[in-house]
C-alpha cells in the first residue's frame, strides 16, 4: 500500500519485548507478552478498552516497570525502563490528549525547555536559531504551518503535527501514536495518516493504536491484538483485514453473564425521547433516543463517541444546541440539571469523586441534597428527617459506613457510589441515566448495582446505562443503542446481542443480524 | 462551637487578661462601650463578606462601598433632608442592588469575583469622591436625628444600640448559614460547585444571593459607620475595611477556598481583631505599627490552624491503619 517499503524483515529489531508481565492488585494487567519493531516498521496495536494497551504504553514510556520480562531496545536488554531510558533511547509518544501549550508558537513548543540560547548573562532565547532548527522538522513532518503560528490557531491535526516534530526533534527512532485519530475528522485524519507514512520512508518505527479499524488497516505493516493483557494474535501485512482484527479482538465466548437478572415486564411506553438533538462536541451531528419505561437500554460505543454529551444534555447540565426533548410525551425543557431533577430525570455521572457526591459532606447529607426541602420545615433543615431518609437508604442499598454522619470520602468506590444512586432512589425516579456507573468499583458492589438498575426497570423506571465494558453492556441491557462518532449507529435487540456486533457498530460497520431487515438505522 | 471557635476564644480571653495586667483601664466601661461598638460595626461587615467566602468568593468593594453609601447616606439626609428611614430604605436596597449585579457578572457572565469586587473597589471609591468633589460629607451645625442617633450611636442597659443590633443579626444569619436549606446548599457549593449543580442545586442563584446578603450587610454597616463618624470624606473613608473583613474571616476558620468557616468563627475574628487594634493604643505601641501587629497574628493564627489540621489528619490516618491491621476492612 506505501510505495516504497523500507522495512527488512532482516534487520535487527528496534524494539522487542519478551514475556512481559505487570499485575496491579487484584488484576492481570499484562501477561506473556511478546512481540517486536523492527525499523521503519508501523505496527497497529489494537484491542478492547482495558485490553492491556495503557499498561503497555506505561512500561514502554519507563512509567511503570514490569514484574518480569525483558526489554531490549536497540539490542541492549532491560528489566524495565525509566522515563530517561526511554527519552534516551528515541522512544517518542504523542498522547490523545495533547501536551502542548496553546498559548506559544510551534517553535517554541517544539523546544519547550530546549531552547537555543544567545551568548551572554541574560541566556535571551536565539530566536533565529531556532527557527534553523525548527525549519527541517516541520518539512518532515509535512507541516503546512509556519514555526511562528500560535498553537491555539492550528487544527487539531495540525497540532498533532507539531506534537510528531517534538518527537523528531529529540532523535525519535520509535513514535507510539495513541489514538491520535479519535478526535479528527476525516479530511484531517487523511492528513495524518501520510504523516505516519512520512515517518517510515524516513525509517522511524511507528506503533499506531486506534480504534479506527480502516485507518490501521491502511497504514500498519503488520497489527498486534491484545486481549485481556495477553498477545491474542498477530497479523502480518497480507493478512491485516477488519474481520480478522475483530474476531482475535474478542476472540472467546461470552463469560458467563454478569447478572442484571431478566426482565421480567415488557418494556413499557417512552418516558423520554430526545429528537435530533446537537452536542456540543459533534454540532453537526443530530442524535435521536428514546428510553422506554421498564427497560434497561444500554449505551456502547467508543471512548469520544458522544455518548458522556448525549447523557449531560438530556440531564440538562450541558447545553443543547438544537433539537427537542419529550418526557411521556409532553414537550420538556431542560435548562439545567435543576430541571431534569424536577421532572424526576436522574444522571450518576461518570465522575463519582468530582461530580457524583461531595466527598466532604456525610452520607446523610449527599442523600438529602437534591430534595432538600422536602427535608426542611419552613426552609430550615430538620435533622431527623435527614437521618431518617438516609438511614432507610443505607438499609436498602446496603451501604457499609459505620454511620449515616460518615463523611462520604472515607467510603470505598462501591458505596460511595450506592450513596450516588441512593441520593435518587429516595426521589422516585422516572428516568435513570448512569455514566459507567461500575468503573473502579469491586465484583460484589456491581453485582448489587446491577441488581439495583433491574429494580428500578422493574418499578417502570426508564434506565440508561452507558458502558465501556462489553461484558456489562451485553449482561445488563434489554436493548444495546451504540454510538459511533456522535450518533447512534444501530440498536441490536437482544436476540442479536455479541460482542462482535456492538464493536462493528461502534466502528460504524453494519452488524450482522439475524433477521436481515431492522437493527441499524 | 466548634474546638476551633473555642481555640479563638481562649486567644481572646488569654489576650484581654495580658493587657488587662498591664493597663487596667483594658476592662473599664468607657473601653469595652467603644471597643465593642467597634466590634458591632466591624462585625456586621464581616458576616456579610463570610456569606461570600464560603461560596468560595470575595468582595473587595465593601471599603469603597462604605465610603459611597456612607456618603450618598449623610448626604441624602442632611443636604436633600429626605425622612431618614426612607433614605435607611434606599441605601440598603442600593446595597443589595449593587451585590446582585457583582453576583449576576461572576455567575452568569463568568467573571471572577476577585476581578468583579476589585472593579468595584475602584469604581465605588472613584464615584463617592466625585459625588463630593472630593469634598467632605456632614451635618451642618446643629443638625439632630434623635431617634437615628439612639438606634445607631446611642445605648441601652449601657451597651451601645450597635452591639445589639450586631448580636440580633449574629443570631438570625447564624440560623440561616447552619440551619436552613439555603445555609447548606452554600456550604455544598463551597465545598464543591460542580457536584452541587449535579445534585440539582441551582448554583448561580445561590451565589448571587450570597453577594446579596453581602451588599445588604455592607450597607448596613455603612450607615452604622456614618453615623458613627458623623462626617465622611469619601478618599479615606473605610479604606481597607475589605480587609478587615477578609481578615476577621480567615482569623475564624474560613477558608478562601470555601465551604468551610462558622458564624461564630468570624465574630471571634472580629473581635480578636479589634482586641489587637485596642490594645496598640492602650500598650502605647506606636499606631504605625497598627497594621504590622495585625498582619503578624492573622499570619500566626493561620499558619497554627494548619499545623493543627495536619497533625489532625496524620492521627486519622494512622489510626485508619491501625484499624486496617485490626483486620476491619473499610469497605
Amino acid at each position: 500500500m506505501t510505495p516504497t517499503d523500507t522495512t527488512h524483515p532482516d534487520t535487527a529489531p528496534f524494539l522487542s519485548l519478551e514475556a512481559v508481565r505487570k499485575t496491579y492488585p487484584g488484576v492481570v494487567a499484562l501477561d506473556r507478552f511478546s512481540m517486536e519493531v523492527r525499523p521503519g516498521e508501523v505496527i497497529g496495536l489494537v484491542g478492547e478498552n482495558g485490553a492491556g494497551k495503557s499498561t503497555l504504553m506505561k512500561i514502554l514510556g519507563g512509567v511503570t516497570r514490569p514484574d518480569s520480562g525483558t526489554i531490549t531496545v536497540d539490542g541492549a536488554a532491560h528489566d524495565g525502563l525509566t522515563v530517561e531510558q526511554s527519552i534516551g533511547s528515541g522512544i517518542a509518544f504523542v498522547h490523545q490528549e495533547l501536551n502542548l501549550f496553546e498559548n506559544l508558537d510551534v517553535a517554541a513548543n517544539i523546544f519547550f525547555g530546549r531552547e537555543p540560547l544567545k551568548a551572554g548573562p541574560l541566556r535571551l532565547v536565539d530566536r533565529a536559531r531556532l527557527r534553523e532548527m525548527v525549519a527541517p522538522l516541520l518539512k518532515r513532518v509535512g507541516a503546512n504551518f509556519s514555526a511562528d503560528a500560535p498553537v491555539a490557531s492550528l487544527s487539531l491535526a495540525q497540532q498533532q503535527m507539531v506534537e510528531i516534530a517534538k518527537a523528531l526533534s529529540i532523535k525519535a527512532r520509535l513514535v507510539i501514536l495513541d489514538e491520535p485519530t479519535s478526535s479528527l475528522p476525516m479530511a484531517e485524519t487523511e492528513k495524518l495518516l501520510d504523516v505516519i507514512k512520512g515517518l517510515k520512508a524516513q525509517g522511524i518505527s511507528v506503533i499506531f493504536i486506534s480504534h479506527r479499524l480502516h485507518e490501521i488497516e491502511r497504514v500498519a505493516d503488520r497489527v498486534v491484538v491484545l486481549r485481556d493483557g495477553t498477545l491474542a494474535g498477530t497479523l502480518a501485512k497480507d493478512r491485516i483485514n477488519h474481520d480478522e482484527m475483530v474476531r482475535l479482538m474478542i476472540g472467546r465466548m461470552l463469560k458467563e453473564r454478569e447478572k442484571a437478572g431478566e426482565a421480567t415486564r415488557a418494556p413499557g411506553s417512552v418516558a423520554l425521547a430526545a429528537e435530533a438533538i446537537r452536542t456540543s462536541t459533534y454540532p453537526d451531528r443530530p442524535v435521536s433516543i428514546e428510553l422506554r419505561r421498564a427497560e434497561i437500554l444500554g449505551l456502547a460505543g467508543l471512548v469520544g463517541s458522544g455518548r458522556t454529551e448525549l447523557a449531560r444534555v438530556l440531564f440538562g447540565i450541558e447545553e443543547r444546541l438544537a433539537g427537542s426533548v419529550t418526557l411521556n410525551g409532553k414537550p420538556l425543557d431542560v435548562g439545567s440539571a435543576a430541571d431534569a431533577v424536577a421532572n424526576g430525570i436522574f444522571l450518576v455521572p461518570e465522575d463519582r469523586k468530582l461530580t457524583g457526591v461531595l466527598l466532604d459532606l456525610s452520607i446523610a447529607q449527599n442523600i438529602s441534597l437534591p430534595n432538600l426541602p422536602a427535608h426542611a420545615r419552613r426552609s430550615l433543615v430538620s435533622a431527623g428527617a435527614e437521618l431518617a431518609t438516609a438511614e432507610k437508604q443505607k438499609k436498602n442499598l446496603g451501604i457499609k459506613a459505620p454511620s449515616v454522619l460518615t463523611r462520604t470520602g472515607t467510603l470505598s468506590g462501591g458505596n460511595q457510589q450506592k450513596v450516588v444512586l441512593a441520593k435518587w432512589l429516595a426521589m422516585n425516579p422516572k428516568v435513570m441515566i448512569l455514566d459507567e456507573p461500575t468503573r473502579g468499583i469491586d465484583i460484589g458492589a456491581k453485582a448489587e448495582i446491577y441488581g439495583l438498575m433491574r429494580a428500578l426497570a422493574d418499578a417502570g423506571v426508564a434506565v440508561l446505562m452507558i458502558s465501556s465494558d462489553m461484558e456489562e453492556v451485553i449482561g445488563v441491557s434489554d436493548r444495546i443503542a451504540v454510538m459511533h462518532e456522535g450518533q447512534i449507529s444501530g440498536i441490536l435487540d437482544k436476540d442479536d446481542f455479541s460482542q462482535e456486533n456492538v464493536l462493528l457498530l461502534a466502528v460504524g460497520k453494519k452488524p450482522k443480524l439475524l433477521q436481515a431487515a431492522g437493527g441499524a438505522q | 462551637m466548634s474546638k476551633k471557635d473555642l481555640g479563638l476564644l481562649i486567644l481572646i480571653l488569654v489576650v484581654g487578661a495580658v493587657v488587662t495586667a498591664i493597663n487596667p483601664r483594658f476592662l473599664s466601661a468607657i473601653n469595652l462601650a467603644n471597643t465593642s461598638n467597634l466590634v458591632a460595626l466591624f462585625g456586621i461587615l464581616s458576616i456579610g463578606q463570610a456569606f461570600v467566602i464560603i461560596t468560595g468568593g470575595i468582595e473587595l468593594s465593601v471599603g469603597s462601598l462604605i465610603a459611597l453609601l456612607g456618603t450618598l447616606f449623610i448626604d441624602f439626609i442632611a443636604v436633600r433632608e429626605l425622612d431618614w428611614p426612607l433614605a435607611f430604605v434606599v441605601i440598603i436596597v442600593l446595597g443589595a442592588v449593587i451585590g446582585f449585579v457583582h453576583g449576576w457578572l461572576i455567575t452568569r457572565l463568568k467573571l471572577q469575583p476577585f476581578v468583579v469586587t476589585l472593579c468595584g473597589l475602584l469604581i465605588y471609591r472613584g464615584v463617592a469622591r466625585f459625588y463630593t468633589a472630593d469634598g467632605t460629607a456632614g451635618f451642618a451645625f446643629g443638625q439632630n436625628f434623635p431617634t437615628l442617633e439612639f438606634l445607631t450611636a446611642g445605648r441601652s442597659y449601657g451597651l451601645p444600640n450597635s452591639f445589639i443590633a450586631l448580636i440580633v443579626i449574629a443570631i438570625v444569619m447564624w440560623v440561616v448559614l447552619h440551619r436552613s436549606v439555603f445555609g447548606r446548599y452554600l456550604y455544598a457549593i463551597g465545598k464543591n460547585e460542580e457536584a452541587a449543580k449535579y445534585s440539582g442545586i441551582r448554583t448561580g442563584r445561590v451565589i448571587i444571593a450570597a453577594y446579596v446578603i453581602c451588599g445588604v450587610l455592607t450597607a448596613l454597616s455603612a450607615i452604622y459607620f456614618a453615623m458613627y463618624t458623623r462626617s465622611i470624606s469619601p478618599a479615606s473613608h473605610g479604606q481597607f475595611y475589605e480587609l478587615y473583613a477578609i481578615a476577621a474571616a480567615v482569623l475564624g476558620g474560613f477558608s478562601l477556598r470555601g465551604g468551610e468557616g462558622s458564624l461564630v468563627g468570624v465574630i471571634l475574628g472580629t473581635v480578636l481583631l479589634q482586641e489587637l487594634q485596642n490594645l496598640v493604643n492602650l500598650l502605647g505601641i506606636p499606631s504605625s505599627l497598627n497594621f504590622a501587629v495585625m498582619g503578624g497574628v492573622i499570619l500566626i493564627g493561620v499558619l497554627v490552624d494548619q499545623q493543627w489540621g495536619v497533625f489532625r489528619a496524620r492521627r486519622r490516618m494512622i489510626e485508619a491503619t491501625r484499624q486496617n491491621v485490626a483486620g476491619a476492612p473499610a469497605e
